[in-house]
């Protein structure tokens, strides 16, 4: 049961948006992002979500999996909503009880702010239903590349959030062994009181370490034995490269940050 | 034209602090023919991965020198073309794959040598083509069987081209079905690439397989020839805690019992047959 769980909710799938280079789409996302932060009024959300509902469209991602990934968020926007509802003041007061005044320019307010974080976090979904962990952080290790001027290892955390995501099925799988061993051996983790609880994890985390040291070693081993000697010299199977449909993201992304930025200067 | 050659190894492993380390050869000398089968057999603690390790510089020997296609592993500027000769292949498939994508995977070693991009394709396809894997090369490895994984694995080595092949106990945690379809793999790359296997092992029915078969017992060698004649020396076996294949286990057991069978017959086919000579004898 454990063993079924989805990293990263990848969906794989031909659609154009999910063979964008995953360099277009985490720069797109970024300026789509910074358009969404710019907009101010109900034409330029109006742009970011007609650009949002298209893209949806395209990748053939049912909307109803995005909805779904909403669930655990549910709280956070409600926080926010009420948050902006009582706490914004303004001229024209709808509501007014003891100490809360609910204004106009509230409701709005509250109106945008759960707009805005609902659009964030449906396009985030959006890239990683539509791009695998793996593809992902190349795109991540090519974009952060120039760091590697200034020092950073890029190479090597891109490296260890590949290995990363590699091993987590397998300690995942590894984790509900052990679990099962001392079930076996009459330990129970269900009941009893929340420190009990905790304490009854400790059995099961002491041999989890254990045997994720002995897999490390063991996979540097065959690393080394595979000729692994970081990231210079090293090259790769699949390049990236942007073909037609790249040009086509990077073109409407640009022509929104761009309307919308016209329209924010316009006071819109 | 030998692959490797070990001339007087000695080695042991470093102590922790001031306890003394294990000393686990003393003079070890072996060499192994290009293109040749060789099975490593031995009891737990002789030395067999150990062995192993040495065959491609990730140990290196304390005294002694071990060559490998001609190169000394102790000359570090060789380092990388050791690697590149001599592929290690380990028990545990889990703790070798590391991409979670099949086929990125088996591009990781040739990734390493920095070949060019459509050159790794193509020999990772072929790799994978190699060990019947091609199907499955957009899957995620854990998602596969043992034997799959290992197979995987096997695949990551033979993309580098290497000339010899290590396998250092790779059917010890698969089930039957898994080690059959390793086996059978390790013999097809043996037979039609000419790569040079030394397969460590304790399981005496993948020994019989070889051309050759070496034991090795507390870091010397007890016993080395064919297989037929290595098993038959079934006391030698016994004494060192070691069994025969099943078929010269019985033709042994009858022979105490009064019969005089020969023990060199692995087959069970052959086995039969010698016994049926007799009876009718």
């Amino acid at each position: 049961m454990l063993k079924d769980i989805t990293l990263g909710q990848y969906f794989p799938g031909k659609s154009p948006v999910h063979q964008l280079d995953p360099r277009t789409k985490l720069i797109v996302l970024v300026g789509y992002i910074v358009a969404l932060f710019v907009a101010k009024s109900w034409a330029s959300y109006a742009l970011c979500f007609g650009f949002l509902a298209v893209s949806i469209a395209i990748s053939t991602i049912p909307v109803k999996s995005i909805v779904r990934g909403m669930k655990p968020l549910v709280l956070i926007l409600v926080f926010t909503g009420v948050l902006n509802l009582f706490f914004t003041g303004g001229e024209t007061v709808l509501v007014h009880f003891w100490i809360i005044t609910i204004t106009l320019e509230g409701v709005v307010r509250a109106v945008f702010m759960v707009v805005r974080i609902l659009m964030l976090i449906s396009a985030t979904f959006l890239l990683t239903y539509t791009t695998s962990p793996i593809s992902l952080t190349d795109g991540l290790e090519s974009l952060l590349s120039p760091l590697k001027k200034l020092h950073v290892p890029v190479h090597e955390l891109s490296m260890m959030m590949c290995i990363a995501l590699r091993f987590i099925p397998t300690l995942i799988e590894e984790t509900d062994k052990i679990m099962s061993a001392q079930k076996a051996r009459g330990a129970d983790f269900e009941t009893g009181k929340l420190m009990d609880r905790v304490k009854a994890l400790i059995p099961i985390l002491v041999p989890l370490f254990i045997s994720a040291f002995r897999r490390a070693d063991e996979l540097a081993t065959a690393m080394e034995c595979r000729c692994y000697q970081g990231g210079e010299g090293r090259t790769k199977m699949k390049l990236l490269r942007y073909k037609r449909w790249d040009m086509y993201a990077f073109a409407a992304g640009a022509l929104l940050v761009a309307a919308v930025i016209t329209l924010a200067s316009f006071g819109l | 034209m030998e692959a490797m050659r070990v001339e007087h190894l000695s080695y042991s492993y470093p102590g922790v602090d001031d306890t003394p380390g294990v000393s686990v050869f003393e003079d070890l000398s072996l060499t192994v023919e290009q293109g040749s089968f060789v099975a490593v057999l031995g009891g737990n603690g002789c030395g067999k991965s150990t062995l192993a390790k040495q065959f491609n510089a990730i140990l290196l020997p304390c005294g002694g020198k071990v060559y490998v296609c001609g190169m000394d592993t102790a000359d570090e500027e060789k380092l990388i073309s050791i690697r590149r000769s001599v592929g290690m292949v380990f028990q545990n498939p889990d703790n070798q794959i590391v991409a979670n994508v099949v086929e990125e995977d088996v591009a990781f070693g040739p990734e390493n040598l920095g070949i060019a991009s459509p050159a790794i394709r193509s020999r990772v396809d072929q790799a994978l083509k190699q060990v019947g894997m091609y199907e499955y090369r957009e899957h995620a490895p854990h998602l596969l069987s043992g034997g799959q994984k290992q197979r995987v694995a096997i695949a990551g080595v033979i993309a580098m081209a290497p000339k010899c092949i290590v396998f250092d106990e790779p059917t010890a945690m698969l089930d039957p079905q898994g080690r059959r379809e390793v086996l059978q793999t390790i013999h097809t790359l043996n037979r039609e690439k000419g790569i040079t296997v030394v397969l460590i092992t304790h399981h005496m029915e993948e020994a019989a397989q070889a051309q050759r078969v070496v034991v090795l017992h507390k870091g010397n060698i007890a016993a080395d020839g064919t297989p037929a004649q290595v098993f038959s020396q079934v006391a030698l076996l016994h004494e060192i805690g070691l069994a025969a294949p099943e078929t010269v286990e019985l033709c042994y057991a009858l022979n105490e019992a009064g019969f005089a069978l020969p023990l060199d017959r692995l087959d069970s086919e052959e086995c039969g047959q010698a016994l049926y000579d007799w009876v009718k004898a």
